[in-house]
């Protein structure tokens, strides 16, 4: 069973100057781009008030975008918070102050000033401060500098290690980054649901944590379960691009279905990496920086209570190696396959969740609208498998399909930020049967040109 | 007709049009040989 | 495309051979389509990479267009694209090649 899933957002404009595609655009373009980017730094209440992130933290269904003009970001919802149903969205300060408290190894300081202002929080307890001197040799020395948002620099990360680039500042910086998001999901979750107690963490974000001699030793799971005062789990990390998390799902249902653990929680932080990823497209469409959220989530998944959604583990799919990866393909083993197999037609599916990447970030960056694509592939299977008129696909695609909402965090945005919606509308709502379809771009690591993907059913539980 | 045979060809795929093992097997049944395949994720 | 794989591309295509190289896409829209065929042929129009300026001068075509089915077996064309051909843009992927030829 899903009981449930928590997701929070960290917004930290200051760290897309961090992010891989900004960082790497600064060294290799002339002229004024840094400022430019500085400039469409948005604050926390635009951040907070922007209607896709509503959509996150639960308190707006993903349908309610399409009765919303675009671009979204010019039609903030008035007087929404920070907290929803489904998640909580925490301010750059606060991050900080987390990132602090996450710093293990002691390789993370500040000014003193700041220091200060983040003792001031009560998160942490003394946050290490460096004099002006100090800081600066650090940065000199291969330290990864930490900015607010207006670019004033509040601190640094230091190299793990002189000679090791798996200890390198800036992959420390990012792991820790994905371990604070990760956690305060977690916490999330337990602050809606202590018990029964957590026998087991799967995590599923694509940090690469390890050192020089095991550069994806992992198990973040543990790190972060720490890091959120869980004391009764053990762990481990599920490694599979954007598709892990539903991997993981299916690991966490089985072993619950076997009676091995009694409570699984699948966690995940946010991809510091991909911050800033599209911001060329931003500036060009004169849009703020739409990537500056950290996301993390926490999916609980547990024994029959007679309440929660059921996880159709003989629904789950994965894309095999004999598989082929043209989308059409994809979509016919991930999608239709499974249903078939199941005697479902593809409209018994209320609703698919495919990766749900928010189209106001993507398309002015070239990449197009990815849900709608996948919607459009999902549509035309039914045409072609004789179930709907090709004249009907837009109206199956209405039906069935969503606007999409998640920030571009890879793993983050793969089907599951539907999850709460989804639980939602399985146990009070007028939901049956959702479809989760992840996707994997295994060929970026160069092992293998694969493609990889998962998907399962998830449905009412039949007590109710 | 576009005649591939004997042609170098440089496939550019993308995820979410069509990927580069696709163009691949498209391309080597026409009779061409592929000398660089590449497929952008999410360009 | 970025500037690592302009360069990779550009290595290439000045190796040798030139004559019997061709490129062919598998854009899933018009823009990107346009795009990428515009920085193949022209030359970087918009960034500082090592393709600015510099026209490779290569024939670039779309897995979609009809001279390129018509060079595959329709068996394998069928299996390796078949609905794709509705699915993604196909009319504004063929004007927009189209275009960059002309131009």
């Amino acid at each position: 069973m899903v009981r449930g899933a928590r997701f929070v957002l960290a917004h930290v404009p200051g760290l897309v100057f961090c992010g891989s595609k900004p960082r790497r655009e600064f060294a290799a373009r002339d002229g004024d781009l840094r400022a430019m980017l500085r400039r469409r730094l948005r604050p926390f209440s635009a951040a907070v008030t922007y209607p896709p992130h509503q959509v996150m933290l639960g308190a707006l269904a993903p349908e309610a975008l399409r009765g919303i003009p675009r671009p979204w970001h010019l039609h903030p919802i008035v007087g929404a918070g920070p907290e929803g149903p489904a998640g909580t969205m925490i301010d750059e300060m606060t991050f900080y102050a987390w990132l602090a408290r996450a710093d293990t190894a002691n390789l993370v300081h500040f000014t003193e000033e700041f220091a200060l202002r983040l003792e001031g929080l009560g998160v942490t307890g003394r946050p290490t401060a460096l004099t002006a001197d100090r800081l600066a040799r650090a940065l000199a020395d291969h330290g990864e500098p930490l900015y607010d948002r207006q670019e004033t620099t509040v601190g640094v990360v230091v190299p793990g290690h002189e000679q090791d680039e798996a200890l390198s500042a800036a992959v420390l910086l990012e792991n820790l980054a994905a371990k604070v998001t990760g956690a305060l999901a977690l916490s999330r979750l337990l602050d809606d649901a202590q018990t029964p107690e957590i026998n087991y963490l799967l995590g599923c974000g694509e940090e690469a944590v390890g050192d020089r001699y095991q550069r994806g030793g992992g198990n973040l799971a543990k790190a972060i379960g720490e890091l959120a005062g869980v004391r009764t789990a053990g762990g481990a990390d599920v490694k599979a691009f954007c598709a892990a998390p539903l991997h993981g799902l299916l690991m966490a249902g089985a072993l619950v279905a076997s009676g091995v653990h009694r409570r699984v929680v699948v966690v995940a932080g946010g991809s510091l990496a991909k911050l800033g990823m599209k911001f060329r497209g931003h500036l060009a469409a004169d849009y703020p920086i739409l990537e500056d959220v950290l996301a993390g989530v926490a999916i609980d998944v547990v024994a029959d209570d007679g309440r929660s959604p059921v996880l159709r583990l003989d629904t789950a799919t994965v894309h095999r190696i004999e598989d082929g990866v043209a989308p059409h393909q994809m979509a016919k083993a991930l999608t239709l396959a499974p249903l078939q197999a199941a005697g479902l037609r593809m409209r018994d599916v209320d609703r698919y969740a495919v990766e749900l990447h928010d189209p106001d970030i993507t398309e002015p960056a070239g990449s197009g609208d990815v849900p709608a694509g996948n919607y459009q592939m999902i549509a035309a299977l039914a045409a072609q498998s004789g179930e709907i008129a090709r004249a009907d696909m837009p109206a199956f695609v209405e039906a069935h399909g969503m606007p999409g909402f998640s920030p571009t965090q890879g793993h983050i945005a793969s089907a599951i930020p539907y999850l709460p919606h989804a639980v939602a509308g399985l146990t009070g709502g007028a939901l049956t049967r959702v479809q989760f379809i992840a996707k994997g771009s295994l060929f970026l690591g160069r092992m293998t040109t694969m493609g990889d993907g998962v998907s399962v059913l998830l449905e009412r539980n039949p007590a109710r | 007709m576009v005649d591939l045979k004997g042609k170098l060809v440089l496939a550019l795929g993308e995820r979410d049009g069509v990927p580069a093992p696709t163009l691949q097997k498209c391309i080597e049944s026409g009779g061409g040989q592929v000398i660089y395949a590449a497929t952008q994720c999410f360009a | 495309m970025d500037l690592e794989e302009q360069g990779t591309i550009q290595r290439l295509v000045e190796s040798g051979q030139r004559e019997r190289m061709v490129v062919v896409l598998g854009t899933p829209n018009a823009s990107s389509t346009l795009m990428i065929a515009l920085t193949l042929t022209q030359g970087d129009p918009s960034y500082a990479g090592p393709l600015a300026g510099v026209p490779l001068g290569l024939p670039v075509y779309h897995i979609l267009e009809d001279d390129v089915k018509q060079a595959i077996p329709p068996t394998v064309y069928d299996q390796e694209i078949g609905p794709m051909e509705f699915v993604l843009d196909k009319p504004g992927i063929t004007k927009a090649l189209e275009k960059v030829r002309v131009g």
